[in-house]
Order: C-alpha cells, then structure tokens, then sequence
C-alpha cells in the first residue's frame, strides 16, 4: 500500500502538459512552481489589479493552511485580507454581501468537506441572487475557493469532492483546475467573471504538481473543456488531480494499441457539452472519472447527456469509474479510489464490448 | 430568612472585595438573585448582574473599540489580594468560591419608551425632535401602509394574487426606523418591511406590479407577492429564507467602511430569525470586523404559530448582544418616536464609530403570519383584537401629532380616501398589464445566457407551440 502511494506521487511530480493543437498558447515565460504557489500568484494578481478585491476566511492571514494566501496580507493589508472567525456560513453570507455592493470577495472555505453549512447561502442566496432581483442586483464578484479531494490520508473529512451538490444549482458555476498553470488562469477568470463561482483545487496537487506557470496576469476560458490528449478510440472525461490518473491510463493503453482522447472539463457548470460530444462522435466511446462517489456524480450528468447526444454513435455504454458510494475511508482508500487500473480495464473493456 | 442573610453577607463580602464597583445596592442585588441558586454558587461576579442591569455600555467591551477602555478595570481592583492572569483573550481575574453566573440577570432589560399610550410624550423622556415635514410624512406613511395591506390582503382573498402578508401592528416599525434613515444606508430586509420602502418612494404601482408579477415587475414576476426589491432605492430583494439576509448585511457594511461611506447597512429581522444560525453567524462577524451595522429586531411574540417562549429562553434578543460585544437597546416598537430615536442614534454609533448595533423593538405581529396563515388557530382572539385597537401604534402616534395642531380629522380622512383610490387604481392597472415575456424565464440566471439554456428555450417554443393550451395566455411567448 505504501508503495501503491508512492508510486502515485512519483507520476503527480511530472509536469502535465497540453497537446499542441489546443488553442491556449504555450506559457513561454514562467518558473516552475506548484499549486499553491501558482494560486498564491493568481490572488497576488487579483488584489493588485483591484483595489476592491478581498481575501478571507479561516487562517488566511498568516498564509493560510495549505499557504495559497502566503504574503496577501503582509503586502495589501489586514482590512483586504483578512480572518474571520470559525463560521463557514457567516463567510458565505458575508462574502456575498461584499460582492453585491460590487466588491471582488474572495472566500476561502478551509476544506470542501466544511463547506455544506454555507450551502444555504450558496444555493438560496447567492446562486438565485441576481435572478430573483431581476438583475437590479447580482452578486457576480463573489469567488469561493476550497480544496477538495483524496490527499492520501484524510479520511471522511479531508478528503471530499462535494462538487456534484453545486452542479445541481442553476447560477453557479464550478470550476476545477488540473495543474498549476491552469489554476492560475482559470482563478483570475472566476474572479474576474461576473457570476458567483465556486473554485475546488486538488488539494493533492497543492505540493505535489510542478510545472511552469507564467509570471504575467493571464485567464483561461470559463466553460471551456480542453483535449489535452487528441485520440481516436475513446473519450476520457475527467477534472482535477484525477486528471494525472487517466494520462497514465492513456500512456499505457497506448501500449496496448488503444488511442485515448483525454479531455478535461474544467468548468463543470455551465458546462462545455460541445467538445465532449465532438469528441464523442469521433471516438464512439466515452469513460468518465472522479473521485467522488459514483451514485448521481457529476459522471453521470455527462453520461446521461451524451448518450442523448450520440447514443447512435456509441459503440459502448458510457463508462464511469468513479469512488464508491461510502463516506471517504482511511485505511481502505486505495480500494476506494478510481485508480489508474480499474481506468484502463475500464478502458479495455469498453474498446472490447 | 436565613438564605436571605446568608445572601446578604456574601454581598458585603463580595462588596469589600471589590473595590471599583459602584456601590452594591444590596437589596435589588439580592432580589435579582433567582431563587432557586444556592447562596454559593450564585451568580458570580455580580458584575456581570449590575453591568447587564445598569450599565449596558460594558467597561469589558472589546478592546479593539476606541470608546471604551478595558485595562483600567483590572488594574484598579488589582490590590495585591487579587490574583490576576494572562490568558488568550486577557488578564481575568481569580476567584476561588466557585460561582455559576445566572442564566439571566434576574431584571429583564428595559424597554425605551417615549410617548405613552394617549400618545402623550412621557415626562423625563428623552428623544430625537422630528420636524412637521418629516413628522407628517411618517404619519402619511403609516396609514398607507396600514391601507395597503388590507386591500392587498383582501386583493388575495379574492384569488386576484396568489400571496400576500401584513405588517399590521409594526407600521411604526417599519416607517419610523426608515424615517431615521438615509437613502445611502443599506438596507437588507426580511419580508415585513414594506414600509422602509414605502418611506424612500417605492409607489403604490410598483408595489402593486410586484404582487401581479406583471411585465413593470423590476423583480421580472420570478417572485411570490411581496419579495419587493429596488436597486434605486437600496433595498435588497427581499428572499424568503429566514435571516440569510444578516450576513450579507454585515459583508455590506464592510464595504461602505472600506469605501468610507457616511453611511451604515441596515437588516431587518423577526424574532424567529434569531434562532437561526445566521443570525449568530452575523453577529459575531460584525463585531469582529468592526462594521456599522444596525441588526432591527422586529419581536412581534410569533413566529408563525411560535410564541417567543417557544424560540428562545434568553430575555428576548436585546440580551444577546452583550454576548457578542454588541452595543444594544430595547425600544417600544408601537411607539413611532422612540423607534425613531433610537434608530437615529443607533445610526449615529454605528457610523461614527464603525460598530454594530442591536436593536430589538418589541410589538405584536397583528395579522397572520400570511395569507396562507389562520391565526386564531393558535392564539385568542381577544388578544388579537386588543393589540389591533387599544394598542395600535398609528392611532397612538396620531394622538401625537394631534396635539400638536398638525393633523386634522379632514385631512386624516382625505389622505385614507385618496390612498385607498389610488392603490385600487394601481391594481387595476397592476392586473390588466401582461406578465413578462417568456424569455425572462432564461436571464439572469447568469450574466449572459449559457448554451444549455438557449437549447432549453429553443425545445420549450417548441413544445408550445404543440401544446398552447398547456401555457397560461398571460405570458407573451
């Protein structure tokens, strides 16, 4: 088990890379950081560029527990970054407060398993905000980042990927970065985007995913999903740190003659149903993946409408390998998760059927 | 007789102790002590009881505030006797009885008062001087809204809409704490107060286009009745959970302090909603960062069918304030001159010194909790009654104005005739005009349209257009 673990953070430590034929340009000008660091870039960036943009939550001024809010602080202040006290629906409610008076309210909730008790203010409030107004106010500056997923070792509540709930919710969006270059662009867009965005960041990659991220204030398209890998004989679906688990699945797959094209959705809400079904038809076949327990995950969202979409097309059923349906264990994690394998026998399966 | 004494002597004792309380009035101290505490484990530090009794301004109050001074509280009892300590949080002081502090500080907290029942102002009181003008136009405002919510709830009954709830009995709630108000102060309602905008001009049309959900609707008719809201009036739609509205009052007012506005963020809230974890949330938030914020308790004694026995067991929600380090008053809510009064101050502390305030106005909620609510289900009828006439604040203010040669019976009567007419009139034209087209049912969902959702309106016209009987003819397609 140990080795199983180890042999998954060796592989996190390569760098993720694009395919050459994706639109985005290739950073040319960067340093190789990780993902804390590029986030801590991302909001360096946001509160420099806009004298009303805040940072707060639990812990973020000393730099914050996993220390994406290094610095903030000491350079723009105890009143733009701030702590509050232990309350994670008082910061939802108060960050939606600030971004209504047209502030850019950055929000941290300290771990995505926490987030549930500002649920209420995300769903009633802030998702319905401007559509219940009729437009005469929205609260579109507010941003809330939190980390989520499989960290190794983090049991039922350091470890959650509760990004389905808030696919649910109409007015929201929900975006996941796969790496630190595309965190870095794809936080400045959720700030800069004028609808409340809820930001998960694979706290697993935090340390762990190293790559050049340029140093220059850029963004990257919001509910654009990106091939990563081009391919020809199924389509992987996937987001954040699982990501890295289907690229080794694609690598070895190949050795087996299997051709992979590997897309990452990126914003899950509203999200980019173009690509996966252009993707889709070309390959016939689709497998999704992520971590979070299979029953009503988002896998099945994207399962249920590309089999609308090209149900003709399909050579196969829509596969989805995703984490049980139990509460996030300790010891049994390995079990738990969609691992590399089960992906690829998924993968051989689907080819074969 | 002897618990008594044996209460007494612990007072003297305690009294020689403590050096820099005021002189211990034994006997009230004594009687405030409730009377099933044992002598020793009393209320501790009777401190804590004559602080909360005498001096809501608690020299304990945070430290961050520049207006009180907490250290020269310790130092000066600090006489060698006493052992003090430094923890997080603070040198507090030893004692080595153990003492639980009471669950309530026996006296309930005072009620601020002004103009009695005859609407006579009571001798001794003290209160913010209202101009004629402004002192007139509360009054007008009162009735109208006391006119408005009959007929809107009577529109209701006749199934013209679908929903409709009062403010009876809270008219001076609503207009007096607006009247004490600035344009450029926030407001963040929960639902029974119409008359805050009423007072800032909201017209009886845009009321009354609200309710019907027609195409003038600024809301775009996506509401139930009475979920008002108006950018131009900075009044924050109103959104039927309870209390959610308070923290986002509280992030409102950290802006204006940012922005360095004149001017303070105002929400409004019934008893029921202080159970709610919002409310604590916002509290705490507000005193944290040191926000002006006044939260307005409307204590209307139900919350639908709960009576306040059956929300909470602290003395109302003044009392919670101090737990927060909040600032707070108690005020007659049926009385339009010390709503005003405090609300003026309260607005004064909270700008001037960047700090929230409570206020709790006590009142009785006349009406229904709603149209969909049958009070006398589970209260008395009499008592309805009683608070409906004998201590109506509109006619209690009346009285007032009345002596004051500013109101005559020609007038009252000219300006109920008028508002009734007009607001009929509003209606008419309310309920004649279409309903928003149907595309409205797509924006605003998010800034721009998404795609899924074009592809959702493209299969919905669809859909009409083979089944048109299925769709209500009010919408425009």
């Amino acid at each position: 088990m140990a080795l199983r673990g180890l042999g998954r953070r060796i592989s996190i430590g390569k760098r993720c890379f694009s395919s050459a034929s994706e639109v985005e340009k290739r950073p040319r000008d960067g340093k190789q950081i990780n993902l804390f660091s590029a986030i801590n870039q991302a909001l360096h960036i946001a509160l420099e560029t806009d004298s009303r943009a805040y940072v707060f939550g639990e812990d973020v001024g000393f730099g914050g527990v996993f220390r994406c809010t290094t610095g903030l602080a000491d350079r723009f202040g105890r009143n733009r970054v701030f702590n509050t006290p232990l309350c994670e629906q008082g910061i939802a409610g108060f960050a939606i407060g600030l971004a209504a008076m047209g502030n850019r309210a950055i929000a941290e909730i300290q771990f995505a398993d926490y987030i549930y008790p500002a649920f209420d203010q995300i769903v009633n409030e802030a998702a319905k905000f401007r559509y219940r107004s009729g437009n005469q106010f929205n609260c579109g500056g507010l941003t809330i980042r939190s980390p989520y997923g499989a960290v190794g070792h983090g049991g039922h509540y350091h470890s959650q990927s509760p990004e389905a709930f808030f696919c649910h919710v109409p007015g929201l969006k929900v975006v996941i970065p796969r790496s630190p270059q595309q965190a870095k662009g794809l936080l400045l867009a959720c700030i800069r985007d004028p609808n409340p965005v809820v930001f998960f960041e694979p706290k697993w990659l935090y340390r762990l995913a190293v790559e050049e991220v340029p140093e220059r204030d850029y963004m990257l398209p919001l509910s654009q999903a990106e091939v990563i890998r081009q391919g020809s004989d199924i389509t992987l679906v996937g987001w954040g740190a699982q990501l890295s688990v289907l690229e080794r699945a694609c690598d070895e797959a190949a050795k087996d003659g299997i051709s992979c094209e590997l897309i990452d959705l990126r914003t899950l809400i509203p999200w980019d149903k173009e690509t996966v079904e252009a993707s889709v038809r070309k390959t016939g076949r689709l497998l999704v993946s992520h971590e979070a327990p299979v029953t009503g995950g988002f896998g099945a969202e994207i399962s249920a409408s590309i089999a609308e979409r090209c149900f003709l097309r399909l050579e196969a059923p829509v596969a989805r390998i995703c984490g049980l349906d139990t509460p996030f264990p300790l010891v049994y994690e390995p079990f738990y998760m969609p691992t590399k394998n089960k992906v690829l026998d998924a993968i051989k399966a689907t080819v074969n059927y | 007789m002897a618990i008594w004494i044996m209460r007494l002597r612990l007072a003297h004792h305690l009294g020689k102790k403590i050096a820099s309380l005021e002189a211990l009035k034994l006997s009230s101290w004594a009687s405030s002590l409730h009377p099933w505490i044992p002598a020793s484990l009393a209320s501790s530090d009777d401190r804590y009881a004559s602080k909360l009794v005498r001096n809501p301004v608690a020299r304990y109050a945070a430290r961050r505030f520049g207006s009180t001074k907490a250290q020269e509280s310790v130092s000066e009892v600090t006489n060698g006797s006493k052992q003090v300590m430094d923890f997080p949080g603070g040198k507090v002081m030893f004692i080595p009885e153990m003492r639980f502090l009471a669950e309530s500080p026996g006296e309930r907290i005072s009620c601020y008062r002004v103009l009695d029942d005859d609407g006579q102002t009571i001798s001794g009181s003290s209160f913010q001087e209202v101009s004629k003008e402004i002192a007139l136009k509360m009054y007008s405002d009162m009735v109208t809204l006391q006119i408005m919510d009959t007929i809107f709830y009577e529109a209701q009954r006749q199934g013209r809409i679908s929903f409709y709830l009062t403010s009876i009995g809270e008219e001076a709630i609503n207009v007096a704490s607006a009247a004490a108000l600035t344009i450029n102060d926030i407001v963040f309602p929960q639902y029974r107060e119409p008359g805050v905008l009423l007072w800032r001009g909201f017209t009886l049309q845009e009321f009354a286009n609200q309710c019907f959900g027609n195409k003038s609707d600024y809301g775009k008719g996506r509401q139930m009745p009475i979920h008002y809201g108006s950018n131009r009036l900075n009044y924050f739609t109103v959104s039927s959970p309870i209390a959610t509205q308070i923290p986002h009052a509280v992030g409102a007012a950290y802006s204006l302090k940012m922005d360095k506005k004149h001017a303070c963020a105002v929400t409004y809230f019934g008893d029921g909603g202080t159970s709610e974890g919002d409310f604590h949330a916002a509290l705490n938030f507000a005193a944290v960062m040191e926000v002006p914020i006044i939260f307005f308790c409307r204590n209307n004694g139900w919350a639908i069918s709960t009576p306040t026995t059956e929300q909470f067991r602290s003395d109302g929600a003044v009392i919670r304030g101090q737990a927060y380090g909040l600032r707070s008053i108690r005020v007659d809510g049926n009385d339009a001159l010390a709503v005003y009064s405090a609300v003026h101050a309260a607005r004064e502390m909270a700008i001037r010194e960047s700090r929230p305030i409570l206020v709790e106005a006590l009142t009785y909620r006349v009406g229904h909790h709603s149209t969909s609510d049958d009070s006398t289900k589970y209260r008395p009828v009499d008592e309805i009654e009683h608070w409906r006439t004998a201590r109506d604040p509109v006619s209690r203010y009346r009285k007032w104005i009345e002596r004051n040669g500013w109101l005559c019976d020609d007038a009252e009567s000219e300006l109920r005739s008028n508002v009734r007419k007009e607001l009929l009139h509003a209606i008419q034209v309310a309920e004649k005009m279409e309903k928003p087209p149907l595309a409205e049912l797509f924006t605003d969902v998010y800034d721009q349209v998404p795609s899924n959702l074009h592809e959702q309106e493209r299969l919905l016209r669809e859909t009409i257009k083979q089944h048109n009987g299925d769709y209500p003819p009010e919408v425009p397609v």
